[in-house]
This record gives structure tokens, sequence and C-alpha cells, in this order.
């Protein structure tokens, strides 16, 4: 991917070069250019058109901001809520993904998740140790967020 | 113009400032340390992120000054803030803190 970013400037420096004109708007303009070159040559890469991974980090992005909200208005009904009838609990997920980073970026995604906390990663970093609000209710629904936020990781990480 | 933008910083501010007063009250009133993390390191998050994007965008639209310092704590506090939360449960679960009676699970008791 670097590769790939690195050689899409480096055509846009070449067209600063054919248009002798040496400003930001010609970088643009030679970027986009690039990038429809780049596009068209895209099986000649040994890994994806980097776009898509570019693509996947805004989802990514977005999938985080729209789960803080959500997970303020439930701390916010259970706060403001009358009787406190919640049952807390530490459950264990196991997770498929393998490097740190991206256990790093699920924790704080889990973390910023409606009801969920991450209180503790195993040594060989394949389960988390999640505190829940509610545990009852939630463990299931919890279980298919995990799923779209690790898929959204993978697709973030795949080569 | 003016108008929707004014009623964007009054909106963004009034929902921060809620959000922090419900994260406080969280801190009050949830029973163990565990749940009272949760109240902070999400209520808080968002509270001060609010609060920040409001003043932003005030400083954007009405002195012209694009604050660009504002956005990186905005950045800055989206990363650390859920660390954070997730570092000071771990330590207070190491260090033997006990969860609420009603709890009803806890894995963490036979980590390998």
């Amino acid at each position: 991917m670097a590769f790939q970013i690195l050689l899409n400037v480096f055509l846009a420096f070449l067209w600063m070069f054919l248009q002798v004109s040496f400003n930001a708007q010609t970088f643009i303009i030679g970027y986009l250019l690039g990038l429809i070159v780049m596009f068209g040559m895209r099986r000649f890469f040994t890994h994806r058109f980097y776009m898509h991974r570019v693509w996947a980090v805004i989802y990514l992005f977005f999938l985080f901001l729209v789960e803080l909200i959500k997970a303020n208005i439930d701390v916010l009904k259970l706060v403001l809520r009358p009787k406190l009838n919640m049952r807390p609990g530490i459950f264990a997920l196991e997770t498929e993904l393998k490097s740190d980073w991206e256990v790093t970026l699920l924790s704080n995604l889990i973390t910023l998740t409606p009801g969920t906390l991450v209180v503790d990663v195993s040594d060989d970093n394949k389960i988390l140790y999640i505190h829940a609000i509610d545990i009852g209710e939630v463990s299931e629904a919890v279980d298919s967020i995990k799923n779209s936020f690790e898929k959204a990781i993978m697709e973030v990480s795949r080569g | 113009m003016t108008v929707i933008s004014d009623v964007l910083i009054v909106l963004l501010l009034l929902a921060g400032a809620f959000f922090s007063l419900v994260a406080a009250f969280g801190v009050i009133r949830l029973p163990d340390v565990y749940t009272r993390n949760h109240a902070a390191s999400k209520s808080a998050t968002l509270g001060v992120m609010c609060i920040m994007l409001g003043t932003f965008v005030y400083f954007l639209v009405e002195h012209d000054l694009f604050s660009s310092r504002l956005l990186l704590g905005i950045a800055f506090f989206f990363i650390t803030a859920p660390v954070a939360g997730h570092l000071i449960s771990r330590a207070a679960y190491n260090s033997g803190v006990k969860m609420w009676d009603k709890s009803v699970r806890d894995d963490l008791k036979n980590k390998k």
C-alpha cells in the first residue's frame, strides 16, 4: 500500500514537471490523473488497489462515530432510570485478529460500544475479557456487533 | 446562514454539557468501579468532543478563525479516552477490587 501511494505521488510530480507549474493545484490534478492511470493498471500490483483500503478506513471511522453516539444514549437511559435493574458481568470473547494494532483498535471500538468495556486482554492476544453492563440481553447482540467490527477491521488489514 | 450555524453551535454546546452532566450523575449513582467507568469513559468522551466541536464552529463562523488545534484536541481525546478507561478498570481488577454483588458472570477469574 505504501508503495502505491509513493508511486501516485511520483506520478503527480511527473505531471508538475510536464506542466512546468509548481503549485498545489497542479499537484492535485496530477494526483487524480495518476489515480486514474493506476486504477487502469491495477492488475499489475501484487496488492489491492489502495483506494479500497482508504474507503475501508473511512467506513470504520463512521462506524466508530455512530457506535459512540449509540453508547451514550444507552448510558443515558441507564443512569437516568429511577431503579437500577442491570446485571453486570465479565465475559470472554475470542478474536481472530492477529497483529497488535488490530487488537488495540478492536478493544478501543468495543470500549466505545454500547454497554461494553474491555477489562483485560489475554497474554497471547486471543481472548478479550469484556465487562458488560447488562449481560443478559446484550451478550448475543454484542457478539453480532463484534462480528461487524472484526469484519470491518479485517477489511482494512487485508493485503 | 448565521442562524443555522448559531443553532448548530447552541445545540452542540448544550449536548456536550448535558452529556458531561450525565457522566457525573453516572459516577455518583452506579454501584461499582466498572459500571462507573462505563459512564465516565463514554459520556465524558462525547461531551468533551461536542463542546470542542461547538467551539470550533463558533470561532470558524463568527471570527473567521480556523482553529486546527481544536480539531487535534478532538482527535487526541477520541484516541486516548477509551485507553484510559481500559487501563483504570484493568488496574482495579488486578488489585482485587470487588464487583457489585449482583454481577452474574466473571470469566476473568479463571484466566490462564
